[in-house]
């Protein structure tokens, strides 16, 4: 079946199909579709889940927590600072192994208070233990908020799916909604492999002690690790059940590329675009899209950008004092892995609390990175006001 | 509109036609002018929702804090300037679900901080979701069914977490509202007014100023002592129609 729908209702669907089973929710913008849309598919019936509204995101992270815990199938979505607010129980969710899915719409966090998108919330979760995976558009939406449930439950990790404020939470775009009964070949009921059973008791979370503190946390690194092989295997068995595969990462027209964009999100399609104009002027430039953020696709970067002389990272985020987010974590990635040829890397902020990446921003990224001039900082701010 | 000039900045509200927070702008403004006092000695700390926008819109020092925090950010700024007179403007979504665990331990702690919570029964901002104080059975626009959760009474909470001043306005009575603001300024602990401030858009239509107009009970004509917490509690208890007024005001030494 296909509709006509924004990308906040990509995932309400994603997540009815997925047979959520419990849903706790806090309203707010840019994110309050999502939860407003499954309120009704509840209400209706259509969606026999339990939907309860909480008093804050960091209940509903609880709330969730609670669910997992007794063997539900639970999601919630925010923004920002709800994401923001939830940060003990991402490190809890994480930590405890619990399976849920959670939808962020990347939104700028206050003050000065904004509601449009940037992915310092999302990326500022970093070290919670979550998965990350971004999208670039509605469709992409829908599968990997489905493709999130089978990865976390395979894991007993919670994976987060990150959409751009606006150019995808309120854009409406054709979605083709896979029949029920595909989405139930490839995601069975959940099995939890340890829930809250009367007639099995088990008390959770006790003290732990320096003795074995350290071997849950290897655990739980072990199985981020693990998400590299499986990932890809558990999109090939979505690929031939829908014809659609988008991979950790894309690199898009980078074969005999010598300037390749990293990108992320919606900037993605933008670029695209920009590379499709120059390389129709014979222009030898392509770009890598990273979906995967946690855990980070090391290998499969290096592999993407192997030879290639030239890199601009785009970042729609800031960590104050060190740059892009993406770009140090590529940085970093690619390190020592080619040493004969370290690329020129430059590093670009763009697009902040909203402000639009045209087509122009793009070019004059790929312009000032061709020019080959060298700059004495690891960030470069694009189209800042004096 | 009749804004005070005084305490008024230029700028536009971005409130919907109809909200009562033009109101309790209004009605602030006036109040404040009325006491003597100088945008300079107030300090205005809102959270998050449509009335939280409030302190933009006036000349006064201003602080559009985080959803639900408004209180400890006002104690902490009352704390390092005590001669400001500091003033919460907060939603009813905003001060009794996510920032619910701070107004217990502000009344605990009774600084000279008075709290008006501009109340229209449902989250405006992210356009009409149930609040704490949402009446059960009402059917919001965003739900399928009626509202099942029981609702906060914020005045029956106040009195039980001992605020020593305790009172209801109606946002749309000017002369009543102003004088309950001055009243409970000029207070020396902490104190509480819940200002019923209507939604029609998201709640009750352009109808619910009548239907208030015409249900409102004034505690001054009840005969109620206000220094009685025990009649406070029987006259809410007994209350079929909202109360305006002071319920409860502990005289402080």
């Amino acid at each position: 079946m296909q509709k006509v729908i924004v990308g906040n209702h990509a995932v309400s669907w994603g997540v009815k199909l997925a047979r959520t089973e419990v849903i706790p929710a806090y309203p707010i913008t840019p994110q309050t579709q999502i939860v407003e849309e499954l309120s009704e598919m509840c209400a209706s019936g259509e969606l026999p889940a339990r939907f309860i509204k909480v008093e804050s995101e960091h209940s509903a992270m609880a709330s969730a927590v609670g669910a997992s815990a007794a063997g539900a199938r639970a999601f919630t979505a925010t923004s920002s600072q709800g994401l923001a607010l939830m940060h003990e129980m991402l490190h809890w969710a994480a930590a405890a192994r619990h399976p849920i899915v959670m939808a962020d719409v990347n939104r700028a966090l206050g003050p000065g208070w904004n509601i449009w998108t940037d992915q310092t919330d999302s990326l500022s979760q970093r070290d919670t233990g979550w998965l990350q995976l971004y999208c670039e558009n509605n469709q992409e939406v829908l599968d990997t908020t489905i493709i999130a449930f089978r990865l976390a439950e395979a894991l007993d990790l919670p994976v987060m799916l990150v959409l751009d404020a606006f150019y995808l939470s309120h854009t409406s775009e054709p979605v083709d909604i896979p029949d029920q009964a595909l989405v139930d070949s490839f995601l069975p009921k959940r099995e939890a492999h340890y829930k809250l059973d009367i007639n099995e008791p088990h008390a959770f979370n006790a003290l732990v002690k320096p003795d074995d503190y350290m071997e849950m946390r290897w655990h739980m690194h072990d199985a981020q690790r693990r998400a590299l092989e499986l990932y890809p295997q558990i999109e090939s068995e979505w690929l031939a059940l829908t014809g659609r595969y988008y991979g950790m990462i894309e690199p898009y027209r980078t074969d005999d590329a010598e300037t390749v964009l990293i990108t992320t999100g919606t900037v993605t399609s933008t670029a695209r675009y920009v590379i499709d104009e120059r390389r129709s002027r014979g222009e030898k430039v392509g770009l890598v899209k990273i979906k995967m953020f946690r855990p980070f696709p090391v290998e499969a970067m290096r592999a993407a950008l192997k030879g290639i002389p030239r890199i601009a990272v785009i970042d729609r985020n800031i960590s104050p004092g060190n740059g892009g987010i993406f770009a140090q974590e590529l940085r970093s990635a690619l390190y020592g892995s080619d040493s004969d040829a370290a690329p020129q890397f430059n590093g670009y902020i763009v697009g902040l609390g909203g402000r639009n990446v045209t087509p122009d921003t793009i070019n004059g990224i790929i312009d000032h990175v061709q020019s080959g001039e060298t700059v004495d900082r690891p960030d470069i701010w694009v189209g800042v006001k004096a | 509109m009749s804004s005070t000039p005084l305490f008024r900045n230029a700028t536009e509200p971005v409130w919907c036609d109809g909200c009562g927070d033009f109101h309790v702008l209004d009605g602030l403004c006036a109040a404040l002018e009325g006491m003597g006092r100088e945008p300079r000695n107030v300090a205005l700390v809102s959270g998050i929702g449509c009335s939280s926008r409030l302190p933009g819109y006036m000349e006064s020092h201003g602080f559009n804090s985080i959803h639900g925090r408004a209180l400890p950010i006002a104690s902490g700024l009352k704390l390092a300037r005590p001669e400001l007179t500091v003033i919460v403007t907060a939603g009813d979504g905003d001060i009794f679900s996510i920032g619910a665990t701070h107004l217990v331990h502000t009344v605990r702690r009774n600084p000279a901080i008075t709290l008006f919570v501009m109340d229209n029964g449902v989250y405006g901002l992210t356009k009409g979701q149930q609040s704490p104080t949402t009446p059960p059975g009402t059917q919001m626009r965003t739900a399928a069914q009626p509202v099942g959760d029981a609702s906060v009474d914020p005045l029956s909470l106040m009195l039980s977490l001992g605020c020593g001043f305790v009172a209801q306005a109606y946002a749309a009575d000017q002369p009543a509202m102003q004088q309950l603001m001055q009243q409970a300024i000029e207070y020396p602990g902490f104190s509480f007014v819940n200002i019923l401030s209507p939604c029609p858009v998201f709640r009750g239509g352009m109808g619910i100023y009548k239907e208030l107009r015409r249900s409102i009970s004034r505690i001054d004509d009840s005969g109620h002592d206000p220094a009685d917490l025990a009649a406070a509690h029987a006259l809410l208890a007994s209350a079929e129609a909202p109360l305006a007024g002071i319920l409860f005001r502990r005289d402080l030494p």
